[in-house]
């Protein structure tokens, strides 16, 4: 028996409320489901969080998981596991908890191979209650990377702008949706989001100082900055993978030009050049080029173009627009917004085959963004005329909806991966 | 005319409520209208009205529409301007706020982009006609503040469109 102390983690965002934000909705399924039942943990009743119902829900989400109803069956540890009453179910899950001092609870799992009747992990965390959903989160992600040989991005962040008439909140929260956060509030517009590379601070543009403007904020402390705010409009900011420089979009020398720069505005440096429109730059993950929205060729279209000079390539050829490129984690494709025929799809390609792929049905669907793992993307669509965050696979087969209660949700971006 | 004493009246409006929006109220198309009338913008000043604020000299009308993914200013237009850069010319105190905006349609930022492409066309034709750099802003919105909020044609025509906001 292996017990890993996992997780002496130090939560970016201390508060966490356990509210139910947004309503999900999964559409479609993966072709070929993994059965794996999720049982209650003991003594999980008399948490407030049943981390059983997150880990289920975590796996559901995915469309690669059919979760076995345990049908009242309640073991505890491998000795009460009759793996005969489990036929055919390949993974199970089994746990308890329980109170220790200072208001921890020690969680101790381990996941039980079906098939084989061995044990695959065990793991012994512990948390306070404010933790529970993330511990849920990361148990989650564990199970799915034994069983896929993917990492999981349950326990990853998303950012978003909720817009409520005019009254305008950043949030982070779950990937699940659960845990908002307000970071900002404003009477004014926010928008375009970012996460650095670490996911410490988020870039994003305000109009609080009566135009638009790039503010970098840590999530650690608060503080935030305005790093960009020069005559017309500041931009589009987006980090280097690096997280020591930010591209960004400044209007003030005629044009809309791509200038890179130091995350406190310092060392600006002029990319583009021309009338045309040139914005939403995206860093590849190995630093070296950048994508970008221009209408230089007479309509939106993505570009392509070294990080340190050098004429820009277009990458998009089909007819209508392509908006929002942002690289896959592996730098081999990208997402993107493709508009055609009055609707807006999500779309990907790959930089080899230059093979254009749409990943959903089409309507109103915008700013797309990969999961730290590449096998989801985050965009912003609508539902009965109001903003909402959606999710599809990147192979287009599983859909998820999520609604939050109020507003319309805008400008999503999925967060990194977070180092312990 | 019917069309401006409208327009009387949506200042009036707009002065009423000034304090709490930044926005001109100008809905209906200007282009007709500001033809007829720029002819003679400076005349109607008589001691007390500011011209700007007179119904006659087309002045009241401080909103350029556009077409969809367009930021060239429409012929019909361009008179409008002329009037507001001869009013900027002869009255050096005032400056005046160009604030770009589009319709949904697009990226936020692509819209962020375009909307102030279109300020700043309405600012370089300003400066053709006599007004001063120090007397110009220009900011985009792009589909921040969208004046109408349907998600229509009709809609987004409405928020296609550059406001001369002038400081008070």
């Amino acid at each position: 028996m292996i017990l890993r102390t996992l997780m002496s983690f130090t939560l970016l965002l201390l508060v966490s409320s356990a509210q139910a934000a947004l309503n999900i909705q999964i559409i479609g399924a993966g072709e070929r489901q993994i059965p794996v039942a999720i049982i209650p943990f003991a003594g999980e009743d008399k948490l407030p969080v049943s981390l059983s119902s997150v880990i289920s829900a975590d796996l559901a989400r995915t469309g690669l998981f059919r979760l076995v109803d345990p049908a009242g069956k309640a073991p505890h540890q491998p000795a009460e596991v009759n793996y005969a009453e489990w036929g055919g179910v390949e993974a199970i899950a089994i746990g308890s908890v329980a109170a220790q001092e200072n208001n921890r609870t020690e969680i101790r799992f381990r996941l039980l191979d079906g098939v084989k009747q061995v044990e695959l992990l065990g793991q012994a965390v512990s948390g306070r209650d404010s933790q529970l959903r993330y511990i849920a989160h990361r148990i989650a992600d564990t199970i799915y990377e034994k069983l896929t040989g993917v990492p999981g991005v349950f326990s990853t962040r998303i950012v978003y702008v909720n817009r409520n008439k005019s009254k305008f909140k950043l949030i982070v929260s779950d990937s699940d949706g659960y845990g908002e956060q307000v970071i900002l509030d404003s009477d004014e517009p926010i928008m375009s989001p970012a996460w650095s590379p670490d996911g410490s601070h988020l870039a994003y543009v305000s109009f609080e100082l009566g135009h638009a403007a790039v503010f970098v904020q840590s999530l650690v402390t608060g503080q935030r900055k305005a790093v960009a705010s020069f005559n017309g409009s500041n931009s589009a900011p987006a980090w280097s993978p690096d997280g020591r420089q930010l591209a960004l979009v400044l209007t003030r020398d005629g044009g809309s030009q791509i200038y890179l720069c130091k995350p406190d505005g310092s060392d600006l440096k002029r990319l583009t050049h021309g009338d045309a429109i040139n914005t939403e730059p995206n860093f590849s993950p190995d630093g070296q080029y950048l994508l970008f929205t221009s209408d230089r060729g007479g309509s939106a279209q993505i570009y392509r173009m070294p990080v340190d000079g050098g004429s820009a390539q277009r990458v998009t050829f089909e007819g209508g627009q392509a908006f929002s490129p942002r690289h896959s984690p592996d730098g081999k494709g990208f997402v993107f917004t493709y508009r055609n025929g009055g609707r807006f799809y999500i779309a990907t390609e790959d930089f080899e085959t230059k093979q254009m792929q749409l990943l959903t049905d089409g309507g109103w669907e915008k700013r797309p963004s990969f999961a730290p793992n590449g096998k989801l993307v985050l965009f912003a669509s609508d539902a009965a005329g109001r903003g909402i965050l959606s999710t599809v696979s990147s192979d287009g087969k599983v859909k998820q909806r999520m609604s939050a209660q109020t507003g319309d949700v805008r400008e999503p971006m999925w967060g990194p991966f977070l180092n312990q | 005319m019917k069309k401006i004493a409208l327009s009387g009246l949506l200042l009036s409006l707009l002065t009423a409520c000034a304090s709490q929006t930044t926005k001109p109220v100008a809905p209906v198309t200007p282009a007709a209208d500001a033809s007829a009338t720029t002819g003679k913008p400076g005349t109607a000043a008589s001691a007390e009205v500011d011209p700007l604020d007179d119904p006659k000299t087309g002045l009241t009308y401080r909103s350029l529409y556009y077409a969809l993914d367009v930021d060239v200013i429409q012929d019909a237009d361009k008179p409008l301007v002329a009037a507001h850069a001869k009013y900027l010319s002869t009255h050096p105190a005032r400056n005046v706020r160009l604030e770009g905006n589009a319709d949904e349609r697009g990226s936020n930022e692509y819209n962020l982009a375009l909307a102030q492409r279109r300020a700043d066309g309405v600012k370089k034709l300003l400066l053709l006609g006599g007004a001063k750099e120090g007397q110009l802003t220009s900011v985009s919105y792009g589909e921040e503040k969208p004046r109408n909020t349907n998600h229509d044609e009709d809609g987004w025509a409405e928020n296609r469109r550059t406001d001369l906001n002038y400081a008070k």
